[in-house]
């Protein structure tokens, strides 16, 4: 009687592992890697001017004892456009916004601040986005909040919307 | 003439696989081999085992992306100075976690999948075992009742 059951088993077995993997096969949208340097120290770098009107960017901007963002961005991206005034308003509001522009060239950059608007204090040029990579970025915009002794504190994927900035504000001055 | 215009039209599109990426030539060695054949092969092994970040399910090595092409010239300039394709894939893993390598680890996460091969090999063992005792008992019946 017990063996009966046991026939069973292997089609239970496949039907289950059928629905798995099926559920899999539906779900295709992207996974959304973290950075894993979270928590911990800014990789060093240092990096050539991205714009013509703003200077370049070096790690040591970041262990001078107040807290800044770090916004990677490229002028080829479009929802970094998108997030442009969101990155306004948080400079107006006070809180020091620095970008690394990611393959991308001085020319297209200025035009890109041009037509957008330059929240920037300092801008990086990662041509080879081996900075992005360092700092465990996977894609286009991304900000990362760090504290003053030069520490990740938090990592915004995706652009910033409108509703974002009260909680990005609020995140600065808890750092400070 | 015209069928080589209607070639520029036709392939133009297909050279720019995807269009919100950047217009900059890729990085040195992002599809440029390393001279000497043994750090181009420990590279690609490397590169085959690195997860494209923008197309998720390929790895470095088959992915178009230009972040994929910037990776793969970081990878093979790194080993070009002498670099062990472990110790870049560990920096990478410090970096975006496990998830940015093909190779699996010794994690707990990953017991089970050391595991089930050697319970399943287990359990044939038993069944062949099983079988082999109730044939054996079966063919030294009938031998019997030749006899």
């Amino acid at each position: 009687m017990k063996s009966r059951w046991l026939l069973w088993l292997p089609l239970a077995l496949f039907a289950g592992l059928a629905v798995f993997f099926i559920g899999g096969l539906q779900n295709d949208a992207p996974r959304v890697v973290t950075s894993a340097l979270v928590g911990k120290p800014l990789p060093a770098f240092n990096l050539p001017a991205g714009a013509s009107d703003r200077p370049a960017l070096d790690s040591r901007e970041y262990t001078k004892g107040k807290p800044r963002l770090l916004n990677i961005f490229a002028s080829w991206c479009v929802p970094c456009a998108a997030e442009a005034p969101q990155l306004m308003a948080l400079a107006d509001a006070g809180v020091p916004v620095d970008g690394i522009a990611i393959r991308d060239a001085r020319a297209d950059v200025d035009d890109f601040l041009a037509r957008h608007g330059n929240p920037y204090a300092h801008i990086g040029l990662d041509a080879r986005s081996q900075v992005q990579i360092a700092l465990g970025s996977s894609g286009v915009p991304e900000t990362f909040l760090v504290d003053g002794e030069g520490r990740i504190l938090h990592q915004h994927i995706g652009d910033i919307r409108a509703e974002d900035v009260p909680g990005l504000i609020a995140k600065w001055k808890a750092a400070q | 003439m015209l069928s080589a215009a209607l070639m520029l039209v036709i392939s133009a599109p297909a050279s720019f696989p995807a269009l919100a990426q950047t217009a900059l030539p890729p990085a040195p060695y992002a599809n440029r081999q390393l001279d000497d054949p043994a750090q181009e092969k420990k590279a690609r092994d490397l590169m085959h085992s690195i997860r494209c970040l923008t197309c998720q399910s390929q790895s470095v090595a088959d992915s178009e992306a230009s972040m994929a092409g910037d990776l793969r010239s970081e990878i093979r300039e790194r080993i070009a100075k002498g670099e062990e394709p472990e110790h870049i894939r560990s920096w990478l893993i410090e970096r975006y976690g496990d998830w940015i390598s093909y190779e699996p680890t010794a994690e707990p996460i990953m017991w089970p999948l050391w595991g089930v091969p050697l319970l399943l090999l287990g359990v044939g063992g038993l069944l062949v075992a099983g079988r082999m005792k109730r044939r054996g008992a079966a063919t030294d019946g009938k031998k019997g009742k030749q006899i």
